[in-house]
């Protein structure tokens, strides 16, 4: 067959998979420990991979673990995850317009929305010629994929991966925040963003400490750029 | 059954923040001063990320953060130089391997 929408699909994965090979180093370590810890906290091993699947956002699935170990009330464990994960309403705000163009995939990308997938969407551009919803979407299939498979060997065979050789490895996801940093600040060439940024979340931890720190900081930041409305473009 | 109940809540839950602004402004116009901030939000949000990673750092105690502070500047600097994204995450994270071995 030959027609056009078949040929970006082709395209796409290379540079997806490319730009998706730190996520791969960060979430198959961090998952492989999710899972590790599933069984170690007496859970059937299953319910890491459904809960990947399911929930599929890292912070509140290591929160669940606690929890459903200890048997806390649906309702409870509903409104802890709604509070760390209310940063997301955000993340969708600045996609509007690029997933406005999105059809088939779009009601995935938005469930697959991951911090990480949302640094690599902001500022890793599509392939020229491509078209940006499967560019996308592959992105955050790659990246899902890395997760829901080492929470899935993490909870099966987790105890049988020598930690002392894979310890460390879990920075890749710091640095490619770093990475994603230095992007940004290649395009958006202005201190306003980043200086009230920093200058809520240090804020926001001196005044409220570690927990809930970045949906704190980030409800900051937005009040603060609403304050510089006038100097910025 | 309490398990997949409470696990099937958690995805709801989540799955309702990602996809709140989608259905709120399905219908209707983004208001001009969303166009102004969503502007600013992703770099916000990496400078805010960045920041988080370090959070649970304890520069009261040997090695006083200095992997992570090093490796992260090492990134930023390989990033400034080869512009090339793998290079400098695999770059950073094995010298943070490496410190926190020998440090």
């Amino acid at each position: 067959m030959h027609s056009n929408s078949e040929a970006p699909r082709v395209k796409v994965l290379g540079p997806a998979f490319t730009a998706s090979i730190p996520v791969l180093l960060g979430y198959s370590t961090i998952g492989i420990a999710f899972g590790l810890l599933v069984v170690k906290a007496g859970l059937p091993w299953f319910l890491s991979p459904v809960m990947s699947i399911v929930i599929y956002a890292g912070a509140a699935q290591f929160m669940a673990i606690a929890l459903l170990a200890a048997g806390t009330d649906i309702v409870q464990m509903a409104i802890l995850t709604l509070v760390i994960n209310a940063r997301h309403m955000v993340y969708g705000l600045s996609l509007l317009d690029r997933f406005a163009v999105c059809r088939r995939w779009k009601g995935y990308l938005i469930y697959a929305l991951t911090d990480e997938t949302y640094g690599l969407l902001t500022t890793v551009s599509p392939p020229e010629g491509a078209r940006s919803e499967s560019f996308y979407a592959a992105v955050s299939a790659l990246d899902e994929s890395y997760w829901v498979a080492g929470s899935l060997v993490g909870a099966v065979i987790g105890g049988l991966v020598p930690t002392e050789y894979t310890k460390g490895l879990d920075f890749a996801l710091t640095a490619l925040f770093v990475v994603l940093l230095v992007e940004q600040i290649r395009s958006i060439r202005r201190i306003e963003p980043y200086a009230i940024a920093t200058a809520a979340t240090v804020l926001a931890f001196v005044l409220f400490g570690p927990a809930n720190l970045l949906v704190i900081a980030i409800l900051a930041s937005i009040a603060g750029i609403l304050a510089f409305r006038r100097r910025l473009p | 059954m309490h398990n997949l109940e409470a696990i099937l809540a958690m995805g709801l839950v989540t799955l309702l923040c990602r996809a709140t602004p989608f259905i709120f402004f399905m219908k209707r116009k983004p208001p001009a001063v969303l166009d102004f901030v969503q502007r600013y939000i992703p770099p916000m949000i990496m400078t805010i990320l960045v920041l988080n990673s370090f959070k649970g750092l304890r520069f009261g105690l040997a090695p006083f953060g200095l992997p992570e502070i090093a490796s992260a500047l090492a990134v930023a600097a390989l990033q400034l130089w080869r512009r090339n994204a793998l290079i400098s995450i695999v770059g950073g994270t094995g010298l943070y391997m490496l410190l926190i071995r020998v440090l």
